[in-house]
């Protein structure tokens, strides 16, 4: 199980859980939930440095970045524009050309406008970037992503912050059969099972934040996703057994009174 | 004592001493010029140029890093429902 290593464009990852850092109460908080989830990869977002107060602390004190790779998000961005130059901003602030690409269509759901989607990878593509796009559980699109040369695709489950779990898994495994580079569902997961049913249909990870951050216990809750994880990945290669809709005897007739 | 002209630092405005450069800037706000971004007028600058370019008056100055962030909306626990502004200057 160890060796099953997630690789994208030439990365490898250990883990299968992915993790946001925003929302939670303070960085040691972070910091203490990310290292209890196994997570190897977190996104962070881009945004003005405050000038007037410079006590303020420095969340990459708490989680070293020689120790998990850091995937900037262009999270709040609703044109084409802005996500291009915010991935820009990212590259320029960064060390890698990894970009998680959101182009948000509406406040009210954040689903992806997926227009632009295509139309900011297509630009950031071209500039070298490693694009990884958060785009909606559309099979159709998820296609055109890879076509363009995305080397993973991200498909939410539900609503960012929704916890509403997988609202469509046929769309989901339609991708999943359809397109062959990595898929990581992102966003909607609410609770340990999204996770572990999000793997055992096939995913090849998972990202999420508010699950965790959001939890009564956020600590408690990043070591029940670590296992979630774990296990939907293991029940997924082990291979589960057909549903009947009756009974199968699983101890012998034979030798019986 | 050189002129001083008025810039906008992260859309606040601001006196810098005529002359002066991104870098200078950068030092006089404390900021490590490792791993942040700067954009002047909307250029990204190039990290080894931020003593090489000279600010003028009128300039927009943007200076960006790295925030906690997952999939946007901060601060929700604390019910403001505003970015709580989990700095990573890294």
């Amino acid at each position: 199980m160890y060796d099953d290593r997630l690789v994208i464009a030439g990365r490898e990852f250990k883990s299968r859980l992915w993790v946001g850092t925003g929302k939670y109460k303070d960085f040691a908080e972070t910091r203490k939930a990310i290292e209890v989830s196994g997570a190897d990869v977190v996104t962070v977002a881009v945004r003005r440095v405050n000038i007037t107060d410079r006590s303020k602390e420095n969340l990459l004190d708490y989680i070293d970045p020689k120790k998990y790779t850091i995937l900037p998000n262009t999270a709040g961005c609703y044109t084409v524009e802005d996500a291009v130059r915010y991935a820009r901003l990212a590259r320029a602030a960064g060390i890698s050309d990894l970009v998680k690409l959101e182009v948000l269509g509406d406040e009210k759901t954040l689903f992806p406008d997926t227009a632009g989607l295509i139309e900011a990878a297509r630009i950031l593509i071209k500039e070298g970037f490693i694009v990884l796009p958060y785009t909606n559980d559309d099979p159709i699109v998820a296609r055109k992503l890879v076509e363009i040369g995305c080397p993973a695709v991200m498909p939410l489950a539900a609503p960012i912050g929704s916890g509403l779990g997988i609202r469509n898994p046929y769309n989901l495994k339609i991708i999943m059969e359809t397109v062959k580079v990595p898929i990581i569902v992102d966003a909607g997961v609410g609770t340990a099972s999204d996770a572990s049913l999000a793997m055992e249909y096939g995913a090849d990870a998972v990202l999420m934040n508010t699950a965790i951050a959001g939890a009564k216990d956020p600590i408690a809750m990043a070591e029940a996703m670590k296992y979630a994880v774990h296990a939907g990945r293991l029940a997924y290669k082990a291979g589960r057994i057909p549903r009947k809709l009756y009974a199968t005897a699983s101890s012998p007739i034979e030798g019986m009174l | 004592m050189a002129e001083a002209l008025q810039i906008q630092v992260n859309g606040l405005p601001r006196d810098c001493r005529s002359g002066s450069t991104v870098g200078d800037l950068l030092r006089e706000l404390d900021i490590k010029t490792e791993r942040v971004a700067v954009e002047l007028n909307l250029e990204i600058l190039d990290r080894k140029d931020f003593d090489l370019r000279s600010l003028n008056a009128g300039d927009r100055v943007e200076i960006l890093s790295f925030i906690g962030g997952g999939g946007l909306v901060f601060g929700e626990r604390d019910g403001k429902g505003t970015d709580r502004c989990m700095m990573i200057a890294w």
